[in-house]
């Protein structure tokens, strides 16, 4: 028997019985639908994290004060000693290293920020002009902090977007004066808005000089320096030259922990892949119960077409032929349940893309293939069975339907 | 050259033996019209299913054209069958999904004949049989006689050299049952063998030779000039 003649009269018995045919078919295409829904919202749900953490800002090294201890207790607190803080000189230092292209360090801390009778708590940034480059932001109107030496206590500050409207309105800001606590600045820059950015609103923020921000809150230690390498593959050494850097200055005490943005991303990359993974794993269970289904409705047709394959085994088809020709009509019931499922899942995922434009939706190409892979393994497997079933017939028996 | 040597068959039923052939010597020469005759029960249908190697022999051998076929395997079986026999039933057995073209094609498909040809051959044979218009009806559409005599051709699509026939007027009523019987013994005169399995004594009568059945054994077996 020829293979088209076989896969013709196989999709015909596929058409003899179209209720059947289009309910296993939907099980299969809502199986791999399923699976490339499922998988599309792990994967835009990892490349929402991924973008957010670029947002940051790229090939970020992180400075933190400190020695965060994976397991155990800091050696600071077995030593009774808090750890020593990062000056401004520590954060110039590090410009020694080759790899770092630039560097701005970050003080933080809140303030009443007022104008006349409106006042607000706010988060102020002390900062330098760096941070628009480091932090990936960007200027709505005026300019941000201005370059130059990094002690200069310059009263100038640049607001966030909100923070504008909530104490200028529509009017003009730029050029005007605001009091932070118990200081003047003068507004030279609205931030355009970006909207939440890993846990931090830069449209509320106030960003001033950090030697402005040290006077306002009488300190002279970072919080934070934000250092970007000068490619990707330069973060390692800017980490182990941080490190030697500051262990240097701290007189031979490792008391900073440098952290990479790689490192954070890669951590958050592997679980949510793992994830995607998981939930179309458990979507894939509804394949194999599509393939269950597949398989107990074989059987039934096989009892109901007992005479049609009695009469083939007359007609001189051997048991071979008999087996091919329900493992034809398994594939074919797979194989047009995973383009249904398909075109079902994508358009599914094309709808979720539209309520949750924030979300990257698209399932990744792995996930479609192994759908399919799994859609058309099992019908074929599932229809081992049955087909050997019917293949094993005896002829006379079947022929008089029993 | 059909021959059956003490091929018994038995069947286990229960926890009992049932024997449906006993011992059965039988030759059949190339071209003769035999009927087998016999009441239910007699071993008839199992003859019929034995000499359409659809049932294997528990025990003896069958020749056919000189060769052992009761130790081919099922696939070298099924290619005998395909080649060599044609079968014509009771019940007509047509596929309800396929018209009465695709029904007469079904043998040349499971042979892995080309399309051109099987249609070619298909319109001939729907031509002599008087089917031509019909050709596009699902069996539903067909009357008795036109489902039997689509089974006919569907049976001599390629060109056996034995022709097994059980009861196929059995469904009929008398005038079209004659037609299908006069069908069938055309088919003589391009040399087949036919094997007419009845209970109908009159319609047995007509066969050049005539054997009756009786507990799985053949009581006679009567050759009439003709």
């Amino acid at each position: 028997m020829k293979l088209a003649d076989t896969i013709r009269f196989a999709s015909g018995s596929l058409r003899g019985s179209p209720t059947r045919t289009l309910l296993m078919m939907l099980a299969m295409s809502i199986g791999v639908a399923a699976v490339v829904v499922l998988t599309a919202l792990g994967e835009g749900a990892r490349r929402y994290v991924i973008d957010q953490f670029s947002s940051l800002g790229t090939n970020l090294v992180i400075v933190l004060p400190g020695r965060t201890e994976t397991a155990g207790v800091g050696p600071g607190l077995m030593s009774g000693q808090t750890p020593r803080e990062i000056t401004l000189e520590d954060a110039q230092a590090l410009l020694r290293s080759h790899a770092v292209k630039r560097f701005a360090p970050l003080t933080v801390g809140s303030a009443t920020l007022s104008r006349d009778a409106l006042n607000r708590e706010v988060v102020v940034l002390g900062s330098t002009s760096d941070l628009l480059e480091v932090r990936h932001m960007a200027i709505a109107l005026g300019r941000f902090l201005p370059a130059g030496d990094i002690n200069d206590a310059t009263p100038v500050c640049v607001l966030g977007n909100q923070m504008k409207r909530e104490l200028f309105g529509n009017e003009q800001a730029v050029g005007q004066w605001v009091r932070l606590g118990d200081r003047r600045f003068r507004v030279i820059g609205v931030l355009a808005s970006q909207g939440e950015s890993m846990g931090m609103r830069t449209d509320e923020l106030v960003i001033i000089p950090v030697a402005a921000a040290h006077q306002l809150f009488n300190t002279s230690g970072l919080f934070r320096v934000l250092i970007e390498a000068k490619n990707r593959d330069a973060i390692e050494q800017v980490v182990r030259d941080a490190e030697a850097i500051m262990t240097e200055r701290h007189g031979g005490e490792r008391d900073v922990t440098v952290i990479t943005q790689d490192a954070v991303l890669q951590t958050f990359d592997r679980i949510l892949t793992a994830l995607t993974m998981a939930v179309g794993g458990i979507a894939a269970i509804s394949l194999a119960v599509a393939g269950v289904l597949i398989m107990n409705v074989m059987l039934i047709a096989v009892a109901q077409r007992i005479r049609e394959i009695g009469l083939l085994k007359a007609l001189g088809a051997p048991g071979r032929q008999i087996r091919h020709l329900f493992f034809a009509e398994a594939v074919l019931l797979s194989g047009i349940g995973s383009v249904a499922g398909l075109v079902l899942g994508y358009t599914g995922s094309f709808i979720i893309g539209q309520v949750y434009p924030m979300l990257p939706v698209s399932p990744p190409w792995w996930a479609v293939l192994a759908a399919c892979a799994t859609a058309l393994g099992t019908g074929v497997l599932f229809s081992v069975w049955p087909a050997r079933r019917a293949a094993r017939l005896d002829p006379v028996a079947a022929l008089a339907g029993k | 050259m059909i021959e059956l040597q003490n091929v018994c068959r038995t069947f286990t039923v229960g926890d009992q033996q049932v024997a449906a052939l006993r011992d059965i010597n039988l030759r059949l020469d190339a071209g003769e019209y035999i009927s087998i005759m016999g009441p239910s029960g007699s071993g008839k249908s199992t003859m019929l299913n034995m000499l359409g190697l659809l049932d294997r022999p528990t025990s003896g051998t069958y020749l056919l054209d000189g060769g052992n076929v009761s130790d081919l395997n099922d696939e070298q079986q099924a290619r005998v069958r395909r080649e060599k026999i044609g079968f014509v039933f009771q019940s007509f057995h047509l596929v309800p999904r396929l018209t009465a073209a695709q029904n007469v094609e079904l043998p040349m498909i499971l042979a892995g004949i080309p399309a051109e040809e099987r249609r070619a051959r298909v319109q001939e044979l729907m031509q002599n049989y008087g089917l031509a218009d019909r050709a596009d009806h699902k069996p539903d559409q067909l009357s008795g006689g036109q489902r039997q005599r689509v089974a006919i051709a569907r049976a001599t699509v390629m060109n056996p050299t034995v022709l097994l026939a059980d009861e196929p007027t059995g469904n009929l009523d008398r005038n079209t049952g004659w037609e299908v019987l006069k069908l069938l013994e055309g088919l003589l005169e391009r040399g087949i063998t036919l094997v007419l399995v009845t209970h109908d004594a009159e319609i047995g009568a007509r066969a050049q030779r005539c054997i009756h059945m009786l507990d799985g054994r053949i009581r006679s077996d009567e050759r009439q000039a003709g």
